[in-house]
């Protein structure tokens, strides 16, 4: 009992250094001036805003809470209808289908280079995003976008395997992937259900690069993980903060910044960065084609980038900071978090995710498909089942006619 | 003995139905947000339930969608039902045979029909296409329920009417629309309860503006769960408990009072059997 | 004249079923047997090889030029061209079908098994007791099935209250999220009172005199049962079975809660192709496709069994 109160007490001295910046309360400055926020206020423009779950401050009824989307709502009297997705890949399967209309989406860089490279994105007005000025010049004009005219770094992160310390053996090394296909924890893993974190995962772990392209190293990757389904308790995306924090399984892996959070919320869950080396990601705020109120669009964006909102962000969320600005005010404890700002050692070893081709890309789909579905049998299962279900329809209904007509006679 | 076991059967079947609910509301007011640890009383959740936004407004779409979808089915469905019932007999049975087609078809194969066919008329999704949705799943239970009540009807009534002067459609209201009108209430309430519950259908054609509140809870159950979604699913629970007992109270008190001696009485010669 | 007018009332109809119901299933049709292929601008197919070298040579080129990307036109153009590759893929995915059939038949026999006694017991009630029973039946299918789904997660789990309850014992913890048998679980809660509803609608008719004059012949308790209720029952038993089967077999929302998506079913898979993590529209309208086609199949055989089903029902 004492300790559970102890860890209780713990956590809560922990959750309150981590959620409520007292002392940085009063010295974050205050929205631009010299910007024009509220231009469009009165026009009952909406914004269709589409982000991954548990990605923005909100307000949960904590003390000194910050609810982005009601402040900007407030300041720009633009109204925002706030959606959110999974995956990328998921994203990208809305957008492709068709038929919504998204003023913002915040696609990772391999999704963003695919995305301009099929035509799906509009330009960014940079003029009236004055706030990439707080930008750290080390996330302005990335690989995936070059000129940076399409997208607008939001965090970045890495991934690791989040632990339960209470249920991983200390002997077991779990700064390597290949511990998520440790036999010793069947039905304890839980992984990625997003096609190209879990291919990243098997293709690190069998030592090949993240951007293959080598149809014999997916395949060998597809095989890594049919095998590991064995041991895979449930495939799953924020269905991890429930579970891990419930102590329902002991191995995950995830991204960084949410496991900021949930060590936090769960003294008994560590984290720890593979050495086969990582998946460095960037998150990046894009206009896709077809939006209705680019403008508008481009001032969510502008105001997502303001140190205040930024740094109220990164405390909610727990993920790292592209801004230079936001990361001078953020507090050193939060700078110092090692899952957060990993060393250099750790982003040395870092692989980004590139656009792949689209062969590529389908060949992944459809390996993925195999591996969750249990594919592979004789291709003459379904012409025969359908033979057969006729057949038996067939005789069943001519045997109904006997009948009649024999009890007819 | 023999009863015994019956009323036994009965409580366990009736406590598998009813052991989540009861986990669902328990969990309401729960102090405690991990579901398996209690950790005290709380009327928080119910609070914090009214200032969620997401909640709320998913809740207004619902209800405006399905009672816009539910009126548009049953207008549309008994007129149906009254074509339908007319028509030459080759023609009827291929018409309620395809009208049979939502209500077999698996959900999810309706759903992703209608997403393809939407995307490809270009219609944006969003409230429109949830309506014409709804309404398309709607409509075969309104059919269906007010055929039957049309086959039901002696076609002797309205030509008297006719005779006795009224003209045909002040006879059909006269006469047929009383006649159908239980077989059109029933589809009207059936496309409520479907509409309001319907997740897959609505999956497909939701549009960024427009998630409805069984979109909304699905997204809800990918993330950190909030228990606002307990307090919802107990104020929905007590909400549904005190409908029924209204609507089977009524009933009850409908019946003219010699139907329910006679009712009594066949059940008293069943109690020997 | 009467009669041809009232028959233009279901116009409106015809015409809605025909764009909503007919329309969305020929375009399933059209996209299981399509898919996108590359042409050259003079419309001459191309192979998947050729055209990737074609881009991969243009894309250097306009890099090299600096070409802007709304200037970029590609020599390669994708167009839709017919196709039975994605009906021959779905047989790769034949034992997650097979899953599914074999997981909604288990499903389906269990809520038979359940239902049948209950539904007798209720339907030999007072009127009034029927009346409350039923209503009991029903109400859990008012509630969100999402909602009652997620709360079977919370008596499921490792460090669910079940395993909680047993732990009180000394016993477990039991694995039952996240297995095949709560899928199954999932299904027969969902799906119980379909089973329920059809067989006591079909048992209230029959009469209490026909059992006490099966009975005053000298039949047992058991002869009763299985040849004077249960032949009298079967319509209400195909409906029912109907009833549980087809959305046992098409459900993917109870496999991915209560499943983690390791049990994955027809209704995942085709999930995957169009809103998740695979996306291929044209095998998902294949597999749908299949799926159609089965369940019709299935349909007509349960009817066959129907006899005195009002006519029109489909095949």
């Amino acid at each position: 009992m004492m300790k559970r109160i102890f860890a209780l007490a713990l956590m809560l001295i922990t959750l309150f250094a981590w959620c409520i910046p007292v002392s940085a309360e009063d010295e974050l400055p205050d929205y631009a001036a010299d910007y024009d926020w509220d231009r469009l206020a009165g026009q009952n423009v909406v914004l269709n805003v589409y982000n991954w779950g548990e990605y923005i401050s909100v307000d949960e009824g904590e003390e000194d809470a910050f609810d982005t989307i009601a402040e900007f709502e407030a300041l720009t009297g633009i109204k925002v209808n706030y959606t959110n997705f999974a995956s990328n890949e998921e994203l990208y399967a809305k957008l492709k289908n068709g038929g919504t209309a998204y003023d913002i989406i915040i696609p990772s860089e391999y999704m963003v280079a695919r995305m301009i490279n099929e035509g799906m994105l509009e330009t960014i007005n940079m003029d009236n995003i004055p706030n990439m000025k707080h930008m750290d010049p080390g996330f302005v004009g990335l690989d995936h976008d070059p000129d940076n005219r399409y997208s607008v770094a939001y965090m970045w992160g890495t991934v690791g395997i989040i632990y339960n310390t209470t249920l991983v053996d200390p002997e077991d090394d779990v700064e390597s992937w290949d511990i998520l296909w440790n036999e010793k924890y069947a039905n304890d893993i839980l992984m990625f259900s997003n096609s190209r974190d879990a291919f990243g995962i098997a293709l690190k772990k069998l030592g090949y690069s993240y951007n293959t392209t080598d149809e014999r190293e997916l395949q060998e990757a597809a095989a890594a993980l049919k095998e590991q389904k064995l041991l895979v308790q449930a495939y799953v995306m924020d269905e991890i903060f429930d579970k891990m924090g419930g102590g329902e399984a002991a191995l995950a892996p995830y991204y960084a910044g949410d496991a900021v959070t949930m060590t936090a919320e769960n003294p008994d869950l560590a984290y720890a960065v593979p050495r086969e080396g990582t998946n460095l990601f960037v998150d990046s705020m894009c206009i896709p084609k077809g939006a209705k109120n680019k403008e508008a669009a481009e001032i969510f964006i502008n105001f997502m980038c303001e140190p205040k909102v930024g740094v109220y962000n990164c405390y909610y969320i727990g993920y790292s900071t592209p801004s230079a600005t936001v990361k001078e005010y953020l507090d050193a404890e939060v700078v110092e978090n090692p899952i957060a700002y990993p060393d250099q050692e750790v982003l040395d070893k870092a692989e980004v995710y590139l656009a792949l081709p689209d062969a590529t890309t389908k060949l992944i789909d459809n390996l993925w498909t195999e591996v969750l579905g249990m594919a592979g049998s004789s291709p003459w299962m379904v012409p025969a089942m359908m033979v057969g279900c006729i057949a038996a329809s067939v005789g069943i209904n001519l045997w109904r006619a006997r009948k009649k007509r024999l009890n007819g006679e | 003995m023999r009863k015994l076991a019956n009323r036994f059967y009965m409580g366990l079947v009736f406590l598998f139905l009813y052991i989540p609910i009861f986990v669902l509301i328990a969990n309401s007011f729960n102090a405690s947000k991990s579901r398996t640890v209690w950790t005290g009383f709380t009327f928080d959740w119910y609070r914090k339930l009214f200032h969620n936004e997401t909640i709320l407004k998913s809740l207004l779409n619902t209800l405006i969608i399905a009672l816009i979808a539910s009126v548009l089915a049953t207008l549309l469905g008994t007129l149906a039902a009254i074509g339908i019932y007319n028509m030459k007999k080759f023609t009827r049975n291929l018409v309620i045979n395809i009208t049979y087609l939502p209500i077999i078809n698996p959900e999810i194969v309706t759903g992703v029909s209608l997403m393809l066919l939407f995307v490809a008329l270009k219609i944006e999704l969003g409230y429109v296409t949830l309506i014409l949705a709804h309404v398309t799943f709607c409509v075969p239970y309104v059919i269906l329920n007010v055929l039957p009540k049309l086959r039901q009807m002696d076609n002797n009534l309205y030509e008297a009417a006719l005779d006795l002067g009224c003209t045909p459609p002040m006879a059909f209201r006269k006469v047929v629309i009383p006649e159908i009108m239980p077989g059109i209430m029933t589809g009207f309430l059936m496309s409520i309860t479907y509409s309001i519950d319907d997740f897959v259908i609505s999956y497909f054609t939701h549009g960024a503006t427009s998630q409805t509140l069984p979109i909304t809870i699905f997204s809800m159950t990918r993330r950190k769960v909030s228990p606002e979604v307990n307090a919802l699913s107990a104020l929905l629970f007590v909400a549904i408990l005190v409908i029924m007992i209204i609507m089977n109270v009524s009933e009850m008190r409908k019946l003219p009072s010699d139907q329910r001696r006679r009712a009594a009485k066949a059940e008293k010669k069943g109690g020997r059997a | 004249m009467t009669k041809l007018r009232s028959r233009l009332a279901a116009g409106p109809y015809m015409a809605w079923m025909i764009i909503f119901m007919i329309v969305p299933l020929l375009l399933i049709a059209v996209f299981a047997f399509t898919t996108t292929a590359p042409f050259d601008r003079d419309g001459n197919r191309l192979e998947e090889e050729e055209a990737a070298l074609i881009m991969e040579e243009e894309l250097a080129e306009w890099e090299e030029n600096e070409v802007p990307l709304e200037e970029r036109e590609s020599a390669v153009v994708e167009k839709t061209v017919f196709t039975v590759q994605n009906i021959l893929e779905v047989n790769k995915y034949m034992p997650t079908m097979l899953n599914s059939i074999w997981m909604a038949l288990v499903a389906t026999v269990i809520c038979l098994v359940i239902a049948y006694p209950l539904a007798f017991m209720i339907s030999r009630m007072h009127f009034v007791s029927q009346k409350m029973m039923l209503m009991l039946v029903m109400l859990p299918m008012w509630m969100n099935f999402l909602l009652r789904t997620y709360a079977w997660m919370t008596l499921l789990e490792r460090n669910g209250l079940i395993n909680r309850f047993f732990g009180l014992f000394g016993m477990g913890p039991f694995e039952m999220i996240n297995t095949q048998g709560a899928v199954i679980l999932g299904m027969i809660y969902n799906y119980l009172p379909f089973m329920i509803l059809p067989l006591y609608s079909v048992m209230t008719k029959i009469d209490n005199t026909t059992i006490e004059a099966a009975q005053d012949l000298g039949a047992s308790r058991l002869s009763v049962m299985l040849r004077v209720v249960v032949p009298l029952s079967v319509p209400g038993i195909t409906s029912g079975i109907t009833a549980v089967f087809i959305p046992s077999v098409s459900t993917g929302i109870i496999s991915r809660m209560l499943g983690g998506g390791t049990n994955m079913l027809i209704g995942d898979l085709i999930d995957l192709q169009f809103l998740g993590n695979a996306y291929n529209p044209n095998l998902g309208s294949a597999i749908s496709l299949v799926l159609m086609v089965f369940i019709l199949l299935c349909m007509s055989i349960t009817n066959a069994f129907d006899e005195d089903k009002e006519g029109g029902m489909l095949l």
